[in-house]
């Protein structure tokens, strides 16, 4: 781009504040009831990593390919795209995801959940907070409840939640797993940031977290 | 038999260098806004269009939607013609065209798109695209964005004008970005349209752009006139000198659009919206009195010195 140095961040914000939180309360309303099974399915993550029953590896990595091309398709590609051009090349990066963690899940000792040092037991408290907190944040905002983000249904939750459960995992497919949950919460925090929203710094301090947990873990070994 | 709409008349008047008599308008309705010749052509338009960057992308939204549709008719009814768009402008151009379908297609329009793609190949498909989006047969106006591709892009342009396929070809920029290169290509090919930043604030354009594109006979698009709103929201809170009233400016908006339509080479000014009572705000700041230049530098001093 030429004299890219006379941009600034909010120069490449396609859409205002409204036209975003609308987005999430009409994506909401067409996806309802299905918060209900992502929650459970998200629960039902925790608790498989804390239980670690006989193939659970398999299972987590199942759900998490299934919510992660679920949200590729159904907010990514088929809403946030019509308003922001660069989410039709953001999205297939959450299929990739999808198709990552299948490999994973599926390979002979692909994803074992396995790790209880610090980072592991850090990131089931992160991705409690995906799931648990994430909803509730819109009164804090002032934002209305129907605008919610939830875990499996809008990306941020998903991402973060994501993060959180590979914290704990082992296999030697993990550490690619990691990039795209980041690169989005990245790119999202960005974005909310350019909008001048005070949430902003919610994704970027989840992926701070992470990549800390990782650095520490790397420095333990 | 030719049926002759309000369109076709005021083409034929320009053409025909008669002066521009409109017919009486109804009793109770707005004043028309000013009316500014197309230099290569004559045609006339009002000097006041609607932009829609940020404000009319607003996706499958039915409830934006239909906002938008409205502040499209407020700006018809108000006797706007120019609508100005882009690829870039994520859903912009299907909401355009939903609020087009939905007013009927009204004749006014004047339809001003770019060409934004750096692969030049892909030039011709884009505008096709963008037709599509619109459903209008054919642009007024292209326009190649922010200079990207411009070389083959104004090929491409000048060989869809000389075929019929648009009427006019133009150049943006914004922000005072390359005006060194905006310069060359104004004096070495002949637009009919150029596109630039001008307001009370961001001066830079009345140097060396505006004076040319007089001088080449171009007219010319002003862009941002509210700094994207940062300018009108700035003033907001700043008493309206008392003075404003001798130019006809009720509010800051129309005090920042009369400054720049003040400017003898400015042709359109393109203020975007999504409010209904801010689109007829606008549209009317082009009619009554407009400042002259002993105004205009009291305006800009006094904007200056808040
Ligand atoms: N390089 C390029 O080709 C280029 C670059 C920039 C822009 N453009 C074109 O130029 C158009 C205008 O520029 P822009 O959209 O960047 O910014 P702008 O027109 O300077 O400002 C738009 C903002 O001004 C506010 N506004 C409009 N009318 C108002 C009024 N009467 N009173 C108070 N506030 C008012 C709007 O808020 P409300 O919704 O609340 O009214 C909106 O947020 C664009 O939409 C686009 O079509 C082209």
């Amino acid at each position: 781009m030429s004299e890219w140095w006379t941009y600034r961040l909010e120069d490449f914000l396609l859409f205002s504040p409204r036209v975003y939180w609308r987005m999430f309360e009409l994506n909401n309303a067409a996806s309802w009831p299905l918060h209900l099974l992502t929650l459970a399915a998200g629960l039902a993550l925790v608790v498989l990593v804390l239980r670690r029953p006989r193939r659970h590896g398999f299972w987590i990595a199942l759900v998490l390919a299934a919510l992660f091309a679920f949200v590729g398709w159904s907010f990514l590609r088929s809403r946030y795209a019509a308003i922001n051009w660069a989410i039709a090349y953001v999205a297939p990066a959450f299929g990739l995801q999808a198709l990552l963690l299948a490999i994973g899940g599926a390979a002979r000792g692909g994803l074992a959940f396995d790790r209880r040092d610090i980072a592991g037991r850090l990131g089931l408290l992160i991705a409690v907070v995906g799931l648990v907190a994430y909803p509730l944040l819109p009164p804090l905002f002032g934002r209305p409840w129907s605008s919610a983000e939830v875990f499996g249904i809008a990306p941020d939750p998903t991402a973060i939640t994501t993060l959180g459960v590979l914290l704990a995992a082992s296999g030697g497919l993990v550490p690619l797993l990691f990039a795209i949950p980041l690169l989005w919460l990245l790119l999202s925090g960005l974005t909310l940031h350019a909008m001048g929203d005070p949430q902003a710094w919610l994704p970027l301090l989840a992926a701070a977290i992470t990549v800390a947990a990782l650095a520490l873990r790397r420095i333990a070994r | 038999m030719m049926i002759i709409t309000r369109r076709t008349f005021v083409k034929a008047a320009a053409a025909s260098g008669a002066a521009l008599v409109l017919p009486a308008a109804a009793p109770g309705a707005p004043p028309a806004p000013v009316m500014r010749a197309v230099p290569s052509s004559g045609e006339m338009l009002p000097a006041v269009g609607l932009g829609t960057w940020i404000t009319f992308n607003v996706g499958d939204d039915p409830v934006l939607r239909d906002e938008c549709a409205e502040v499209i008719a407020a700006f018809f009814a108000a006797g706007g013609r120019m609508i100005d768009s882009s690829p870039m402008y994520g859903s912009s151009q299907p909401v355009i065209g939903y609020g087009l379908e939905k007013l009927g297609r009204p004749e006014a329009l004047f339809s001003a798109e770019k060409v934004w793609t750096s692969s030049a190949g892909d030039g011709p498909a884009q505008i096709k695209q963008s037709r599509r989006f619109w459903g209008v047969p054919r642009f007024d106006l292209v326009q190649v964005h922010n200079l990207v591709a411009w070389e083959t892009h104004l090929e491409t342009l000048f060989a869809m004008k000389a075929d019929g396929r648009i009427r006019y070809v133009g150049i943006t920029t914004s922000e005072g970005r390359r005006h060194d290169l905006f310069e060359q290509i104004m004096r070495a090919h002949p637009l009919d349209f150029v596109q630039l930043t001008y307001n009370v604030v961001d001066r830079e354009a009345e140097e060396r752009l505006l004076p040319l594109a007089a001088e080449r006979g171009m007219a010319v698009i002003v862009n941002r006139p509210f700094q994207q709103g940062a300018l009108t929201r700035q003033l907001q809170g700043e008493t309206l000198p008392d003075w404003a009233a001798e130019i006809g400016a009720g509010t800051w908006a129309q005090f920042i659009l009369k400054f720049i339509l003040s400017h003898p080479s400015v042709t359109v000014a393109i203020p975007a919206t999504t409010r209904v009572d801010h689109v007829r705000e606008n549209v009317m700041a082009a009619t009554g009195p407009l400042p002259d230049a002993a105004m205009r530098e009291r305006m800009a001093a006094y904007v200056r010195d808040l």
